[in-house]
C-alpha cells in the first residue's frame, strides 16, 4: 500500500512539474495518524479542563498557599516558607484529629464493606419481597446528606428517638452525641447505613456475575456453603471488593457534611476527622496557610493508602494474579 | 517555528486584551465621587421579607437622590455561615460594599478592613452624632472613631412562662428575684410539669459566650478588661459554672446537653434571650418579660450587638459610607427601630419603642431595655472570636458531665484560649 502511494512521486513526468507545485505534493499535515491523535485529544478535552480547573490548580494554588501566610481580611500574603509545615508538629490538637480520623475510617471502612456484602449475598436469592429489600436498602444514598444528618441529629438526642425506642424494651440508651465514644459511633453508623447501598448494589452485581456451574461443581465435590463462600465467592468478587474498598476509604476521608451538623467535631474532639479540621482551620479560623497544609496532608493520605491497595491488588484480587 | 510565534502573539493579545478589560472594568476602586452608575451591595442576615422590604425602601428613596447609585442590592447570606462567607467573599476579592457584623466586628476592625465612620456621620446635616448610647458604640469603636453603626443594641432579658409557673404552683417577685430563686422555681417546674425549668437560648452546650448573661450576674468576666489574660479561673466564675452545673446535673432546673426545650414553644419555664426575640411569642401561654435576675453581685444587664459598616475592600467606599449615614439618620434608624432596638437615646423611651411592639407593652420595655442600656456589657468579643469559641468549647465539653471537675475545666479553657487572647 505505501508503494502504491508512493508511485506517482517516481513516475519520469514528475520532474516536470514546476518547483512552486512541488509542495502540493508533499504529504498532508493532517494525516490520519495525527487526525487520530487530535480527535484522541479532544474526547478527552472536557475531562482535562476539568482535571487542570479543579483539581490540578487548585492543588497548585495549595502548595502556594501552605508556603505563605494570608490576612484574608487585608489580602495581604506573606511568604513563610515550611513554616506552616513545622507548625503541624507543634499543634497539640492534630494527634487527636488524626485519631479520631483513623477511628472514624476504620469503623466506616469495615463496617460499610461488611455489612455491603452481608447485605448483597442475603438479597442475592429469589425470594418474596427481594427487591423492595434492595430498594429499601439503597434509598438512604439518593436522601441529600444534610437532610439525612439533621433527622439522625434528632433521633440521637438524649430525649429523642432512639433513646424512645430502647425505653419501650427497658434500655436506658446513652445520650449518644454527648459522650466521646458513643458520639463517635453515631457518627459511623449514621454514615454507614446512608452510604451501604452503594456497595450492596455494587457486591449484587459482582455476585451475580460469578458463574453458578462453579457452585455445582463444589457442591458434587462435597463443598459446604461457607467452603463455597470463601473459595468461590470471595476471590471472584474480589476486584469489586478492592474497588468498594478504595471508595469507602476515599469517602471516609471525606465526610464532612455529616461530622458537621451531626456533632460539629465535638464533644470535646472526638469526632474531628481531618477533614473537618482542614474547614475550621481555613475557613472559621481564617488560617487558610495553614489549612493549606493539612489539606495537602490529607490529599498525600488519600493517595498514600490508593496506592498502597492498588500494589497489593496483586496479592488478593483474582484477575490480577 | 512561526506557528510557535503565532500562537505566542496570539496569547500575548489576548492576555492583554483580557488585563485591559479587567482594569476598565474595575471602576473608581479609590473611591472617588465622581463614579457613575455605581452598584451597591449590602450583606446581611436576615431574610424577613418586612425587613428587607424595608431596607428597600430606604435604598429606593437614596437613589432617587443620588441618579449615580445604580442599584442598591441587599444580599442575605444564612446566619450560621455569615461569618465564613462573609470572609470568603472578602479574601475572593468580591467583597460587599457594606456589611452587617457581629462578632467579626474586632477582626475587622483590627485588620483595618472598615471604613472610619465617625468624621462622615458627624459632618452630615441633621445625623446627629451625640444622639449615640456610649455604651453601644463602644464594641464598634477604636481611639475614639466608630466604625460600625451599632443599628441593633438588644438587651438579654428573662421571659416567663407564667402558665407554667401557675401549674406547677410557683410565684415568683420581678423586684427581688435571684438566680438562685430562678433555679428553683425552674427545679420545681420541671419535676411537676416535665417541661423544662430555665435555658439559656441559644447556649445549646455549644455557644458559651451566652453564659455571660449568668456569670456576668456572679461578677465573672470571660478575660481581663485589656481582652490579655483569661479570667475563667476567678473564684467568681468557679461559683457561675456550678451554679450551673448543680442546675444541669443536680436539680435538673436547665434542661442537660443532649435535651432540646424551645420556650416559644411553651416547652420551658424561663428563657434568657434579647428583647429582639419577643417576635417569637406568640398567644399559645401567658408570658412575662423581667430584666435579667439579680447574681450574687447585684444587679447587671448583658447586650448582643450588630453594627453595619463599609469595608475597606469596597469599590465604591464613598457612596458606600455616604449610603450608611443617609440608611441610619434620625428618620430611618427611627424606621430601622420597629425590628432592631436603636442605639440613639432620643429613639430610647418605652413609649417610642412600644409603638412598634406587638407583643410588649411600653412599661415593659422601658424597664427591659431602656433602664439596661447605660451600664450594660456586651457579650465576650475579641479578635479570632471563632478560634476561640472553637477552642473553649472543646475545653468546656468536660465540664458537662455529672462528674465534672469544674476548677480543673476552668483552668483547662484558660490553657486552650490564652495563647489566642496573647496574640
Amino acid at each position: 500500500m505505501a508503494a502504491l502511494m508512493k508511485t506517482p512521486a517516481t513516475t519520469p513526468d514528475a520532474s516536470r512539474v514546476p518547483t512552486g507545485a512541488r509542495s502540493a505534493s508533499a504529504p498532508p499535515f493532517w494525516t490520519s495518524r495525527r487526525r487520530d491523535v487530535l480527535a484522541g485529544y479532544l474526547f478527552i478535552a472536557p475531562q482535562l479542563a476539568g482535571v487542570v480547573l479543579f483539581v490540578l490548580i487548585p492543588v497548585g494554588l495549595a502548595i502556594w498557599y501552605s508556603l505563605s501566610d494570608w490576612n484574608v481580611f487585608t489580602g495581604e500574603q506573606t511568604f513563610v516558607g515550611a513554616d506552616n509545615y513545622a507548625a503541624l508538629a507543634d499543634d497539640p490538637q492534630l494527634p487527636s484529629v488524626l485519631w479520631a480520623t483513623a477511628v472514624f475510617c476504620v469503623g466506616v471502612v469495615i463496617l460499610n464493606i461488611g455489612l455491603g456484602l452481608l447485605l448483597a449475598v442475603l438479597l442475592n436469592r429469589r425470594f418474596r419481597g427481594a427487591t423492595f429489600f434492595r430498594t429499601l436498602f439503597f434509598s438512604p444514598v439518593v436522601v441529600s446528606v444534610v437532610a439525612w444528618t439533621l433527622v439522625w441529629g434528632f433521633l440521637l438526642q438524649d430525649n429523642g428517638g432512639v433513646n424512645g425506642l430502647l425505653g419501650t424494651v427497658g434500655i436506658t440508651g446513652p445520650n449518644w452525641l454527648q459522650h466521646g465514644d458513643t458520639a463517635m459511633v453515631s457518627v459511623i453508623i449514621t454514615q454507614v447505613i446512608r452510604s451501604v447501598g452503594v456497595n450492596m448494589v455494587l457486591f449484587l452485581a459482582a455476585l451475580q456475575g460469578v458463574p453458578s456451574n462453579l457452585y455445582e461443581a463444589a457442591r458434587i465435590d462435597g463443598a459446604g456453603s461457607r467452603v463455597m463462600f470463601t473459595r468461590i465467592t470471595l476471590p471472584l468478587i474480589s476486584p469489586t471488593v478492592l474497588l468498594t474498598s478504595i471508595i469507602t476509604i476515599v469517602g471516609a476521608l471525606q465526610s464532612f457534611a455529616q461530622i458537621a451538623v451531626l456533632t460539629s467535631g465535638g464533644p470535646e474532639l472526638s469526632t474531628t476527622v481531618l477533614v473537618y479540621y482542614v474547614f475550621q482551620q481555613a475557613f472559621e479560623f481564617n488560617h487558610i496557610g495553614y489549612g493549606s497544609t493539612l489539606a495537602l496532608m490529607l490529599l498525600s493520605f488519600v493517595m498514600l493508602l490508593t496506592l498502597l491497595q492498588w500494589q497489593l491488588r496483586r496479592k488478593w484480587v483474582f484477575h490480577e494474579q | 517555528m512561526n506557528r510557535a510565534r503565532k500562537l505566542f502573539g496570539a496569547v500575548a493579545l489576548t492576555t492583554a486584551l483580557a488585563l485591559t478589560a479587567a482594569c476598565g472594568a474595575s471602576g473608581d476602586g479609590s473611591g472617588s465621587t465622581d463614579a457613575t452608575n455605581v452598584k451597591l451591595r449590602m450583606a446581611v442576615w436576615t431574610s424577613n421579607q418586612d425587613q428587607l422590604k424595608l431596607f428597600d425602601t430606604i435604598a429606593a428613596a437614596y437613589r432617587a437622590q443620588h441618579p449615580e447609585i445604580s442599584s442598591i442590592t441587599f444580599e442575605s447570606l444564612p446566619f450560621d455561615d455569615y461569618n465564613t462567607t462573609l470572609t470568603t467573599q472578602i479574601a475572593g476579592g468580591n467583597a460587599p460594599d457594606l456589611a452587617w457584623m457581629g462578632d467579626l466586628s474586632r477582626d475587622l476592625i483590627a485588620s483595618d478592613a472598615l471604613v472610619g465612620l465617625t468624621d462622615k456621620l458627624k459632618a452630615t446635616d441633621g445625623w446627629q452624632y451625640d444622639d449615640l448610647e456610649a455604651s453601644a458604640t463602644k464594641e464598634f469603636s477604636r481611639d475614639g472613631t466608630l466604625y460600625a453603626y451599632p443599628f441593633s443594641t438588644s438587651p438579654f432579658a428573662l421571659y416567663v412562662n407564667t402558665d407554667l409557673l401557675a401549674k406547677a404552683k410557683q410565684k415568683i417577685d420581678p423586684k427581688t428575684l435571684t438566680w438562685d430563686q430562678v433555679a428553683a422555681a425552674g427545679a420545681a417546674a420541671h419535676a411537676t410539669t416535665g417541661k423544662a425549668g430555665f435555658v439559656v437560648r441559644d447556649f445549646d452546650y455549644k455557644s458559651w459566650n451566652t453564659l455571660a448573661t449568668v456569670w456576668t450576674g456572679f461578677g465573672a468576666a470571660a478575660w481581663s478588661a485589656d481582652g490579655k489574660k483569661c479570667t475563667f479561673t476567678s473564684p467568681e466564675m468557679q461559683q457561675a459554672f456550678t451554679f450551673l452545673h448543680d442546675a444541669a446535673f443536680k436539680t435538673k432546673a436547665m434542661p442537660g446537653p443532649g435535651t432540646t426545650a424551645d420556650f416559644f414553644a411553651g416547652d420551658a419555664a424561663f428563657t434568657v434571650a434579647q428583647v429582639s426575640r419577643a417576635s417569637l411569642l406568640t398567644d399559645k401561654f401567658k408570658y412575662a418579660l423581667y430584666p435579667l435576675p439579680t447574681g450574687p453581685a447585684g444587679k447587671y444587664s448583658v447586650i448582643g450587638q450588630a453594627g453595619v459598616g463599609v469595608l475597606t475592600a469596597s469599590k465604591h467606599k464613598t457612596q458606600a459610607t455616604d449610603f450608611l449615614a443617609y440608611m441610619t439618620n434620625p428618620a430611618n434608624s427611627a424606621k430601622l427601630a420597629q425590628f432592631f432596638p436603636p442605639p440613639r437615646k432620643s429613639l430610647l423611651t418605652g413609649a417610642k419603642l412600644a409603638a412598634d411592639s406587638k407583643v410588649l407593652t411600653a412599661a415593659q420595655l422601658q424597664e427591659a431595655v431602656v433602664d439596661q442600656l447605660p451600664n450594660a456589657v456586651t457579650l465576650p468579643n475579641h479578635t479570632s472570636p471563632a478560634e476561640i469559641a472553637q477552642k473553649g468549647k472543646t475545653a468546656l465539653d468536660a465540664m458537662w458531665k455529672a462528674d465534672a471537675d469544674i476548677p480543673a475545666v476552668l483552668k483547662s479553657v484558660c490553657s486552650a484560649i490564652e495563647p489566642i487572647l496573647a496574640k
